[in-house]
């Protein structure tokens, strides 16, 4: 066991800039979200790899919200090229603009340390 | 070896009952709980006294099978409290019908009860589960969570298939048509397909009358073995196939967002059953959002994968259609106090004991109860019948 768990070093990673995800040692198959063991052949031998950053949107959806509260904004899921799924964001466009099938590209925003925010992983159309 | 098909028929449902269904102002969880098993083991004929299996669930009580035994004054001899989310009680149908398969225990009480909508403290409940249970990977995108995850199903159901609005609408119609036949249900005045239309985007494509009640509620049911079912009051309900499936727990992780685990679960309660979805005559589907019944449809054998918008158009699942599907309202329109499954076993039961009133269906003697819990996540599909289909 390494000193500390994916989950941990997958937010240490993106605080230091790098997108990474997992690739397995025994089935050659991308990972995400990171895990400990692969959840397509059941081994234990996920390595890091940086992100091609790019993806297409599998679905998307706009949360409606009061202006004042900060208005409506985007929630997608995003396919990998390496082909993992993960939930994040389209920005750089209208909420509503965000379709299915649009190309993406991967950026980390830094989130705001004052409201408790780690960076993530948000995706502007490519 | 023992074989799944032994459960076929084994035991039944013996009394089923609700209390405190839509708002109970003043009321605790365990209260609610308690007067849902009160009423249901009436319904049986029987007390706590009677109680000797236990099964129960709950979102927030940590222990919740020792709260509630303790709160009906019960000392179980099996116990079980497997949450899955608001399919839970109709899961429970399987442990508790294998403990008295087994002699473990011969009286069951299944029981649930929930202050969602009148209790206080919802809000702050929800950031402690936030900390408690958290979702690493989706929460810091805030998906308004659950409607968000099923609005991303509905978007790429019609991205695939041309399922449209107009498509969900129906389902919402149909179901606040069953609620007007309903004096127990929440939420009765006119909705029309319009309505709907024009309500208010929540999460698109998903409106506030794409999403079910948020109500206070409790039910429970009460099982035995077939042979003492036949010595109690009510005319008995029989088990005759329950099959679950579970692929996720967040709706990321969900394979395809178009197909659910009932596609699993629904052909494994079918073969326990012997069954085939043309034998059930009145459906109960866990309609938490109007996508969920054209998906539940379709994955269930009613419609070809992706023809569910076209299935549900014309009133074809509404009072008067040629399939009822939700007939005491569903979670849209009759009642959702969070964990809905439990209303979908004792509408099904009603249904096949004839004492449906204004909505019952005519010879009714197969009824299929459907749940899902988390994020379409847990799926659970039980087979309930008559003595003539055993
Ligand atoms: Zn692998």
């Amino acid at each position: 066991m390494s000193t500390t768990g994916p989950e941990h070093d997958y937010k240490q990673k993106l605080a230091a800039g790098r997108f990474e995800i997992q690739i397995c040692g025994a089935c050659g198959k991308h990972v995400f979200y990171p895990r400990v063991i692969c959840p397509h052949c059941g081994a234990d031998k996920l390595d890091w790899v940086a992100a091609v950053g790019a993806g297409v949107v599998y679905s998307s959806t706009v949360v409606r919200r009061k202006p004042e509260a900060g208005g409506d904004y985007n929630v997608a899921l995003v396919d990998l090229a390496e082909g993992p799924r993960m939930m994040s964001r389209v920005v750089g466009i209208e909420p509503t603009g965000v379709k299915i099938g649009m190309k993406v590209k991967a950026r980390i925003a830094q989130g705001d340390p004052a409201k408790g925010e780690a960076p993530i992983v948000e995706f502007t159309p490519d | 070896m023992p074989n799944t098909k032994d459960l076929r028929g084994s035991v039944a449902i013996a009394g089923v009952g609700l209390a405190g269904c839509g708002e109970a102002p003043g009321w605790t969880e365990n209260e609610i709980m308690a007067a849902a098993a009160k009423n249901a083991l009436a319904d049986a004929g029987l007390t706590t006294r009677d109680v000797d299996g236990l099964v129960c669930a709950s979102v927030n009580a940590f222990l919740t099978g020792l709260s509630v035994a303790e709160q009906l004054g019960i000392h179980p001899k099996f116990t079980d409290s497997t949450c899955v989310g608001g399919s839970s009680f109709v899961g429970h149908l399987l442990p508790a019908a294998m403990a008295l398969n087994y002699g473990l225990c011969d009286v069951v009480l299944v029981t649930y009860g929930s202050n969602q909508r009148t209790g206080v403290g919802r809000a702050e409940g929800g950031k402690f589960k936030a900390m408690l249970d958290p979702q690493a990977f989706e929460a810091p995108y805030k998906p308004f969570n659950p409607m968000s995850s099923y609005a991303l199903s509905a978007a790429r159901h019609m991205h695939e298939y041309g399922t449209t609005r107009t498509h969900l609408a129906e389902v919402a119609v149909a179901a606040r048509k069953w609620a007007q036949l309903n004096p127990e249900a929440f939420t009765r005045e006119p909705l029309s397909i319009e309505d709907v239309l024009k309500a208010r985007l929540v999460s698109d494509p998903l409106s506030v009358r794409d999403a079910c009640l948020v109500t206070d509620g409790g039910g429970a049911y009460v099982l035995v073995r077939a042979d003492r079912a036949k010595t109690l009051k009510k005319k008995p309900v029989y088990m005759l196939g329950c099959g679950t499936a579970h692929w996720h727990r967040q709706i990321s992780s969900m394979p395809d967002l178009t197909v659910t685990a009932a596609s699993e679960s629904g052909p494994r309660a079918f073969e326990m059953a012997g069954l085939k979805p043309s034998d059930v005559d009145v459906l109960e589907l866990y309609d938490a959002f109007t996508i969920n019944t054209i998906l539940f449809l379709e994955d269930l054998g009613f419609c070809k994968k992706g023809e569910g918008g076209a299935f549900v158009s014309g009133g074809r699942i509404a009072p008067g259609g040629s399939l009822p599907v939700n007939t005491n309202g569903g979670g849209l329109s009759c009642v959702h106090p969070g964990m809905y499954g439990m209303f979908l076993i004792v509408e099904a039961v009603r249904q096949l004991r004839g004492e449906a009133g204004e909505r019952q269906i005519d010879n009714a003697e197969v009824a299929l109860a459907h749940g899902n819990g988390g994020v379409l996540s847990s799926q659970i599909t039980a087979l309930l019948g008559t003595e003539a289909t055993l």
